[in-house]
């Protein structure tokens, strides 16, 4: 990876849902991996989320979920990346059922990660989705 | 025997303060037969001063903690059913939890609602739904438990009028309402307005429910969302604690006698897994509130020195991985409140890293406090660790450590502990810290410095099968229907005239809100209209982004 570029994740939480413990130990772990991490903060509309992924020329998007809105909102953000001509992959992270997790990639999502991925998983995760999008090898 | 200096005054007071509580009538022996004294070791004894001992000089020996569990899902009416079969079935005290649009202050039909309505809590957009939720309880004969902050003025308004439509007067409801806004910022994210509008709106309440509604508790101080987000044990405690001394500031400042509202605050408690540390961070709590209601605040009223809190187990050391074994961390949670002298408890259910409890799960958790409370024999000896060196050195260690925090809050708000986190919200001091300690805690796990069994360490095991709690879409269906209902058939007009005098009422801070609010839900304005109107004149808090 070293004579790439940097990777831009955009971080951001949709709706209601303020739990935001967990992102906030993600974006620390995606920066100590060497990621530029853009977090937007809570209650954050489709339109921002889009607005900062093409201001910031961002590789991927990062979705904090703990509310079981995740099956509506998740796939509406891929949707509405797609409708902006963006081909960026969305992330889901927090609490997502095991049985959930399917429907969910079958709608777009990149990836989710669960309670207890480590430091590792959570940066890899991120750099596999976007090496596939980039159309490198995955690691 | 316990070696007591009988012609201590110290001792003789608690004696004479034991002898005239009634006891339960049970045993207080080990389960071989062994007699135990209700007390052992040295004053400043149980019931006093500064209390860290405990509040009541028989401590678990006259009453147990009130095992309060936390529920609630669906309509207003299915709500209703639960309770009357918890009033059928003895109980007298009703908890409610509120959904996510309802507890951020939005209507059922606004964009963010969908699929959130009647998730994790009751939806409740109008005065007709508060109806229905108290439908044929008799509101004079039970005491209600509203988890709800940004728009708490809006639900007590809504709890008031379904009493006077049933013949209840104000003076006669009894209650608590969480109303506590600062941890919002700091800690569980649902605020409305900006910090001072919003000590207003609680001042208000504060001065209303003083003059006119004696049995209600106008607030719940919580330090367990502070603790959920992150938080070590020592900053959830002087987090708390202050939020608590910036309310008795507030009000103070808005012309209140401290021992006018003092004795109705109430704290709320998280009990995580380090046990002597908890134990120490309750029993420190205690001594905190009374120094400094007795030194800084002039209390004289001896109830206003005592605090009086509600714990609950951890919801963040749940795991997803083996959740049966959450079990055995509940307990030991449990374990630790009733240690730490709690006045009730919530005992959190198994399943709970994933979903909302089930039924199974949830009788669990209450059956796993039963054990407590009366198979380990904990309750016959009032606080049996007080006296202990390890656990005394957690106590001081504990308030050492939160009387920095409150040092530092002095610092930044000018000796006054309300200015102090002003400016912790303000500048991002709280969310900082609590991100900061989480952060440590999630490296440390991550580095395997710490084991958390099933997480890092005694993986095998795991079938990952589990049976979720899900909510059918029926529920949304229903409450769009009956806000779309309400809205044909109130009088619009009545609405208008009554937000724009809650407008004009929110921008004068010499009136307190609370009229005009009832007159507002009583025309059936809905929740989400009188946030909206509110708005216009407070405006709407957006955090700044601390990472």
């Amino acid at each position: 990876m070293d004579d790439q570029q940097q990777i831009r994740v955009v971080l951001a939480k949709l709706g209601f849902d303020g739990h935001d413990r967990g992102i906030k130990i993600v974006a620390r772990i995606l920066r100590d991996a060497g990621m530029e991490v853009i977090y937007l903060g809570l209650r954050q509309s489709y339109k921002n989320v889009i607005n900062a992924v093409e201001q910031e020329d961002a590789d991927a998007v990062g979705l904090s979920m703990h509310n079981a809105s995740h099956m509506t909102l998740a796939p509406k953000m891929v949707e509405a990346m797609a409708e902006a001509g963006l081909d960026v992959p969305v992330i889901v992270g927090g609490i997502v059922p095991d049985e959930d997790i399917e429907p969910l990639l079958e709608k777009g999502v990149a990836a989710i990660l669960g309670p207890g991925a480590s430091a590792e998983e959570v940066a890899q995760t991120v750099r596999d989705a976007v090496a596939v999008v980039r159309g490198e090898p995955a690691e | 025997m316990a070696e007591h200096d009988r012609n201590d005054p110290e001792y003789q007071a608690w004696k004479a303060a034991y002898d005239a509580t009634r006891l339960r009538d049970v045993p207080f022996e080990t389960m071989s037969g062994v007699p135990v004294d209700p007390l052992y070791g040295e004053g400043p004894y149980p019931g006093q001063y500064p209390y860290t001992r405990g509040l009541h000089a028989a401590g678990y020996r006259s009453r147990l903690w009130t095992m309060r569990m936390f529920a609630g899902f669906g309509t207003a009416e299915d709500t209703n059913a639960r309770f009357k079969e918890l009033l059928r079935a003895g109980g007298g005290g009703l908890s409610t939890a509120f959904d996510m649009p309802t507890l951020m202050g939005r209507d059922s039909d606004y964009d963010w609602s969908l699929g959130e309505v009647g998730h994790c809590g009751v939806a409740v957009d109008t005065l007709a739904d508060m109806e229905d939720l108290f439908a044929d309880i008799d509101l004079s004969s039970v005491s209600t438990s509203m988890t709800i902050n940004g728009p708490a003025a809006m639900i007590m308004a809504m709890y008031i009028a379904v009493g006077e439509k049933t013949g209840v007067e104000r003076s006669q409801l009894a209650g608590t309402i969480q109303n506590d806004i600062l941890k919002e910022y700091q800690a569980q994210k649902e605020y409305i307005f900006p910090p001072r509008p919003s000590m207003r709106i609680i001042t208000d309440m504060m001065k209303f429910t003083s003059a006119e509604m004696p049995k209600w508790h106008p607030i719940s101080i919580s330090g367990y969302h502070i603790r959920e987000a992150g938080s070590n044990a020592a900053q959830e405690l002087a987090f708390t604690l202050a939020n608590g001394f910036a309310y008795v500031e507030a009000a103070v400042a808005a012309g209140l006698d401290v021992d006018d509202f003092a004795p109705r605050l109430s704290f709320f408690f998280n009990s995580h897994s380090d046990f002597f540390e908890e134990i120490g961070k309750f029993r420190a709590a205690r001594r905190i509130w009374a120094r400094w209601m007795k030194e800084r605040y002039g209390a004289k009223n001896e109830k206003s020195l005592m605090m009086k809190f509600h714990t609950q187990t951890a919801g963040v050391s749940l795991t997803a991985q083996q959740a049966e074994i959450n079990i055995g961390r509940v307990a030991i949670q449990a374990l630790a409140g009733a240690l730490g002298g709690t006045q009730s408890l919530h005992t959190d259910a198994y399943d709970e890293a994933m979903a909302l409890p089930t039924e199974d799960a949830a009788r669990i958790a209450l059956r796993t406090q039963q054990i407590v409370a009366h198979e380990t024999g904990v309750t016959n000896v009032v606080d049996p660790l007080g006296g202990a060196p390890f656990v005394e050195w957690m106590t001081d260690e504990m308030e050492r450590r939160a009387e920095e925090i409150f040092a530092h809050l002095l610092d930044i708000g000018n000796d006054s502990i309300l200015e102090g986190a002003y400016a912790g919200i303000d500048d991002g001091y709280f969310v900082g810290e609590i991100a900061d300690a989480a952060y440590r805690f999630e490296r440390e796990v991550n580095e395997g410095k710490r084991i958390i069994v099933g997480v890092n360490e005694f993986t095998e095991g795991d079938d990952g099968e589990r049976n979720l709690l899900r909510i059918g879409a029926e529920v949304e269906e229903y409450q769009l229907k009956r806000l779309n209902d309400v809205k044909q058939r109130r009088d619009s007009a009545a609405v208008t005239r009554a937000l724009e005098q809650l407008k004009t009422d929110a921008a004068d801070s010499e009136v307190n809100l609370m009229p005009t609010m009832i007159e507002a839900v009583k025309a059936f304005a809905t929740e989400g209209e009188i946030v909206a109107s509110l708005e216009e004149v407070f405006g709407t808090y957006v955090e700044k982004v601390f990472l």
